[in-house]
């Protein structure tokens, strides 16, 4: 399933500027939004929650009497808005990744003189395959399920353009790597 | 499995400009097979060839165990009549008639009376959510009603083989994956043949296969292994 980058602290934080809430309740709405069918594991809910009090950005309430492992309340502190406002006006740093190790493998069998039009074509139908899961997921899912989809289809499909264009422009690049 | 219908080595050219150079390409029974390329690369020509509306050069095509593309016009004819839909960029529905009849205008070229080829085509219109558009005309539909009107058509006399020459081309893109959720989901349904050409990535990916066409030439996409390297990291 396509699970976007995500920062679990800055995460957090985000669903504690809507509300002071336990730890049990943020794994729930973590799950439930972000999650994506990987949840949040308990322990990594209270070791955020223990180093973003470390860092000032939340504090922890008093323990709460009840069942369960850890009922303290979270609040976010003026330190963790700041933070959390910061990251979410900032725009994401774009990443070209895919492109480099694609560009990179491109290059490499350009130089080593070998086929790169057939390892291009089995990106091709790797991506294409992706994509047609991603319909799937886009068809069946909620619509949370097809926001991500369509974000993972938009980008697979910038993807298959540039290999396009990379591979209409095999020949030109083949004699640029061997000169 | 044997394929259903198939292209050996076709070659055809315009005048002095080449555009197929031994082509080849095969298509099983009930495959959606997407051919895609750049514009100028001759997949639509192959399309054309496939569904014997283009006689090629040199090479074969062969269509369920028999050979097509050296049938007189007659006989082709009466292949893309009774064996073959089709679907293309611009609905091309016939703006005289009703939405109602150019669905049903397969079945009626075919010889069936007309109030059993109108009780056909009916049902299409629910099942394409076209319901109450009946008795309009072409100019009285949006460009996706138009384009499920045409699907439609292209279905309706239950062909062995949909072909689709940039069928949600002249539509924006939600109304454009709605076509292809449609087709994909009907041609399925009655265990017809896809063949379509995209030259966009998306419209491709609704296919079971794909194939690329490029200076003439098809090479067909080994279905994808299970996505390692790249494909995985952003899967992932």
């Amino acid at each position: 399933m396509y699970v976007p980058p995500m920062s679990v602290p800055l995460t957090l934080l985000g669903l504690l500027e809507r509300e002071p809430s336990h730890g049990y309740d943020l794994k729930r709405d973590y799950d439930a939004f972000f999650g994506r069918g990987k949840p949040l594991p308990y322990g990594q809910v209270y070791a955020t929650l223990g180093r973003l009090a470390r860092d000032g950005k939340v504090v922890a309430g008093e323990a709460e009497p009840g069942d369960g492992p850890e009922r303290k309340r979270y609040v976010i502190t003026e330190a963790g808005v700041t933070e959390f406002e910061h990251w979410l006006t900032e725009p994401i740093t774009p990443e070209p990744n895919l492109q480099t190790v694609l560009f990179t493998k491109v290059v490499l069998a350009l130089m080593l003189g070998r086929d790169a039009e057939i390892y291009l074509n089995t990106q091709r139908a790797a991506h294409l395959k992706r994509m047609r899961e991603l319909n799937d997921l886009r068809r069946d899912g909620e619509l949370v399920d097809a926001l991500l989809a369509d974000h993972g289809l938009f980008h697979l499909e910038a993807d298959l353009r540039w290999i396009d264009l990379t591979t209409a422009r095999l020949d030109a690049l083949a004699e640029a790597v061997r000169s | 499995m044997t394929a259903l219908i198939e292209a050996r080595g076709v070659s055809l050219a315009f005048g002095e400009t080449p555009a197929l150079r031994g082509a080849s390409l095969s298509v099983d029974a009930g495959e959606v097979l997407a051919i895609m390329g750049p514009s100028g690369s001759g997949k639509s020509t192959l399309l054309h060839c496939l569904a014997g509306i283009l006689t090629p050069d040199s090479g074969e095509v062969h269509f369920d165990g028999q050979r097509i593309d050296d049938l007189n016009e007659a006989g082709r004819s009466a292949l893309r009549r009774d064996r073959f839909g089709f679907v293309f960029q611009f609905g091309q529905l016939v703006p005289e008639l009703t939405a109602e009849e150019n669905v049903a205008l397969p079945l009626l070229l075919s010889g069936t009376k007309r109030a059993a080829a109108l009780a056909e085509a009916r049902p299409w219109f629910a099942r394409l959510g076209l319901d109450g558009m009946e008795q309009r005309r072409s100019g009285e539909l949006s460009g996706g009603q138009a384009q499920r009107v045409a699907l439609a058509r292209g279905l309706v006399a239950r062909p062995r083989v949909l072909f689709a020459d940039e069928p949600t081309g002249a539509l924006d893109s939600l109304t454009g994956e709605q076509v292809m959720e449609l087709m994909v989901a009907s041609a399925r349904e009655q265990g017809t043949t896809v063949i379509l050409v995209t030259h966009e990535p998306r419209v491709a990916s609704y296919a079971d296969r794909q194939a690329m066409v490029r200076d003439g030439r098809a090479t067909e996409l080994a279905p994808a292994p299970s996505a390692g390297g790249a494909a995985e990291r952003i899967a992932s």
